[in-house]
């Protein structure tokens, strides 16, 4: 029992790091230009050349390039009744939801408030799912690029357009190439068709429809390009997603190994690797914390809604109408089933993966900001919750492709300025003097986070919007909503799936009475989210690496010991995580402290 | 200058538009039907020319003679593989005590005198509702039932179990399990072999 628990969790995470270090080298190579193309492919290279950029053009590309890709999702989602690859004749989605998705995708969020198997064509699935898993993906990756190159005080940073194309096409296509053959040998379908209908063995006159597409050739991008968004409603925890225990290993180890790399990277190409595997150890710590905590409450501890409550418990209640202006509410005791839990919570889990398998998951990959899940997070036990949700609210436990990091570089410039105003010294990074302008502009960009979670959901909370969407009664509810929020903003995808957002096509006559309220909010949350995080930061750095670097004297914080971990830890604790605490409370915490009655 | 870096942006999109929309698929579809054509069409499982079922998707099973499988939350009917999706019920939803009242109490109709603790895999929803394996448990819990009403000795039943039944990979990924489907076919099989 203690190996099958904790074996899955510990691979990962050795698995991957080892994986990481050499490989990172491949990536800071190809990042610096060093890779030499066959002459075909260098011929596009120079066609896509636009010549060396300031930090304003990059942006400037950057955000050019996205607007390209969401107007160009929008479109193919529109287009969906009229293009081939639809042999049932499958309606467009929502306006709203399209608005949605094709936001969701372009940012890398892959939130979907439309179920895969339900409502997209083949068609839709490869040219809007599959392109923008990997242009999405890459433009964080080229964002922090631009960023080290910023900090290594180069006032040109690159070409866009040309990282973009080192990213894709000499690091996700042949990676995704060699992992989607793994997903093919496990079982996952790879096919232009779309279905095949099979009579059950039961009842001959029951159909039973089995959606197939090309399942194989998204899966990989979806996990290495931290996109998570799944080809069926119900992501890796479908069959065909995640055939195995093993697809399952590679699929959880596809989604960590970008994250780990580009830590590594950044050391490598500003040429402080030490530094960088500081930072790596803060992360690695995190993680573990996340995924420990998740494993035991929810792999360790059985289904607290079937095991009962034995003992009746009695709670005293200010109340201004009874005597003595107290009164008594008594809890009864509630029998349990019979039923035998000792693998667990096992409401929303799949057997292949083995019993620690969707705890782990569920903090990976909102750690690494992916989103993908292989079970229900909606299901898992109250307390156990928490961590993913945690690991949204920080966004820095590795964090999605670049944009995590570039969250993590927000959390030390901030925690290297608060540590030099403790001990009165003139705070800097890399050599370079933190000035006002610097951390007003890391401030802008932590404070968006917190911004857009907790502001729509207490707009939510307080309104039908959100109170006729949730599917779960009390504390639960509430989580819903804030676990829909934050996912958004920290774009990861992931969800309480159980939360009334679906609006479906557009010509359904039942949808969710509140999707396109929910629709609307998040897209306009992960746009925020998204862009104003990546936008500041590569000002900041543009900023401070045009300063000149100061000589390294005995009062300099280092910032490659053990000292400087746990100044980093603390900043995140003490900034991150408190400012979340009040929802926790209200959320996953008083849902696990079970039935309290409140006020009179 | 800005439209020489739009010139850049479209073409870049076009470019990758072309190579992730176009060539990576084929290539990957190309290595699929040659090399794995059964597993790329969907693991299909077929008995005398008819298709019955699928290796990865579970199916609604009822009757007693049968092994029964977890419980589905799809719409509008368990196990619809064309609409996968948990149950999305918290821990404390009276909905999620309700379904496992529910089997708990079919399992025990279904098979009266057996007064053993259900294993909760067969109590609860998987999260695709497409599952298509039970605990080693869920299956030796439901043994004697499929064994009486079939008429068939236990032992005989045992062996069909064993046959289905997948081990952990190496001894440490995944969980021993059943796949419902291949063993119910199994059942009917020998059946119909008959003795």
């Amino acid at each position: 029992m203690f190996l099958s628990t904790w074996f899955l969790p510990v691979a990962l995470l050795a698995t991957t790091t080892f994986i990481a270090f050499p490989l990172s080298k491949y990536l800071a190579w190809i990042m610096e230009g060093k890779f030499k193309a066959p002459r075909f492919l260098g011929w596009f290279e120079e066609k896509l050349d636009s010549g060396p950029q300031d930090w304003k053009e990059y942006t400037a590309a950057l955000l050019i390039f996205c607007t390209a890709l969401f107007a160009f999702g929008f479109l193919v989602l529109v287009l969906q009744p009229w293009m081939p690859m639809n042999p049932d004749g499958k309606w467009m989605l929502a306006p709203s939801t399209i608005f949605h998705s094709a936001i969701s995708f372009m940012t890398n969020t892959n939130l979907q408030h439309y179920s895969g198997d339900q409502h997209l064509s083949n068609f839709s699935q490869i040219f809007f799912i599959l392109t923008n898993m990997f242009l999405s993906a890459a433009v964080g990756f080229c964002a922090l690029t631009a960023i080290i190159r910023a900090f290594r005080g180069e006032k040109l940073v690159g070409n866009f357009f040309v990282d973009m194309w080192r990213v894709v096409v000499y690091m996700f296509v042949p990676a995704s190439f060699i992992i989607g053959v793994i997903f093919l040998q496990q079982g996952a379908p790879m096919t232009f068709d779309t279905f095949a209908r099979v009579s059950t063995l039961e009842s001959p006159s029951t159909q039973q429809t089995i959606v197939v597409g090309p399942v194989a050739a998204v899966e990989p991008i979806k996990m290495l390009g931290t996109n998570g968004g799944g080809f069926y409603g119900m992501n890796s925890a479908h069959p065909f997603e995640n055939p195995t225990g093993i697809s399952n290993f590679v699929n959880t180890m596809a989604m960590m190994l970008f994250p780990f790399m580009l830590v590594l990277m950044y050391g490598r190409m500003l040429g402080r690797l030490r530094h960088a595997v500081v930072i790596f150890s803060v992360m690695l710590l995190m993680m573990a914390g996340t995924i420990v905590w998740s494993v035991y409450f929810d792999t360790l501890k059985p289904n607290p809604g079937l095991t009962g409550d034995s003992v009746a418990r009695t709670y005293e209640i200010p109340s201004a109408s009874a005597p003595g202006g107290k009164r008594t509410v008594t809890v009864p005791a509630v029998g349990g089933l019979p039923v035998d839990q000792h693998l667990g919570n096992l409401e929303g889990k799949e057997m292949r993966f083995g019993t620690s398998a969707g705890a782990t998951y569920a903090a990976v990959t909102v750690d690494v900001t992916c989103g993908a899940v292989n079970s229900e997070h909606d299901s898992l036990n109250p307390i156990a919750a928490i961590s993913p949700m945690v690991g949204m609210w920080l966004n820095c436990i590795f964090g999605g492709k670049g944009v995590g990091m570039i969250n993590m570089l927000l959390y030390v410039i901030i925690g290297i300025f608060v540590a030099g105003m403790m001990v009165g010294r003139t705070p800097e990074y890399l050599g370079r003097k933190i000035g006002a302008r610097e951390v007003k502009l890391a401030l802008i960009a932590l404070l968006v986070h917190p911004i857009m979670i907790l502001g729509p959901t207490g707009l939510f909370a307080a309104t039908d919007w959100g109170l006729k969407a949730v599917s779960n009664p009390g504390p639960h509810g509430f989580s819903q909503m804030v676990y829909q929020f934050s996912s958004a903003s920290a774009n990861n995808g992931s969800a309480f799936d159980g939360l009334g957002v679906t609006y479906g096509l557009a010509n359904n006559p039942a949808p969710a009475p509140e999707a396109v309220p929910w629709d609307i909010a998040a897209g306009l949350v992960m746009l925020f989210s998204r862009f104003l995080p990546i936008v500041a930061p590569i000002a900041m750095a543009a900023y401070l690496g045009a300063k000149k670097r100061a000589p390294q004297g005995l009062g300099t914080l280092r910032d490659d010991t053990a000292t400087f971990a746990l100044l980093l830890l603390g900043t995140i604790l003490i900034i991150g995580a408190l400012l979340f605490l009040p929802v926790a409370a209200l959320g996953p915490l008083a849902e696990h402290l079970g039935p309290i009655p409140f006020g009179g | 200058m800005l439209l020489h870096q739009l010139r850049s942006g479209f073409l870049l999109l076009l470019l990758f538009t072309f190579l992730t929309g176009v060539l990576y698929p084929l290539a990957v579809t190309g290595i699929a039907q040659l090399v794995f054509p059964a597993k790329a069409n969907g693991s299909l499982i077929t008995m005398s020319g008819k298709v019955v079922g699928s290796d990865l998707i579970g199916q609604q099973f009822s009757a007693p003679g049968y092994f029964w499988s977890r419980l589905s939350s799809t719409a509008p009917g368990a196990y619809n593989a064309g609409a996968s999706t948990g149950s999305n019920l918290g821990p404390l939803n009276p909905a999620l005590l309700d379904a496992a009242q529910k089997r708990v109490q079919a399992l025990r109709e279904a098979d009266p005198g057996n007064q053993r603790p259900v294993p909760a895999d067969l109590v609860t929803s998987s999260g695709s509702g497409l599952d298509p394996h039970i605990s080693v448990a869920a299956a030796l819990y439901q043994l004697p039932r499929v064994a009486r009403v079939r008429g068939m000795r236990t032992d005989d039943v045992r062996a069909l179990l064993e046959e289905s039944t997948e081990g952990r990979f190496a001894g440490i990924l995944g969980e021993p399990r059943v796949n419902v489907l291949r063993l119910n076919l199994a059942l009917d099989a020998h059946k119909e072999g008959g003795r």
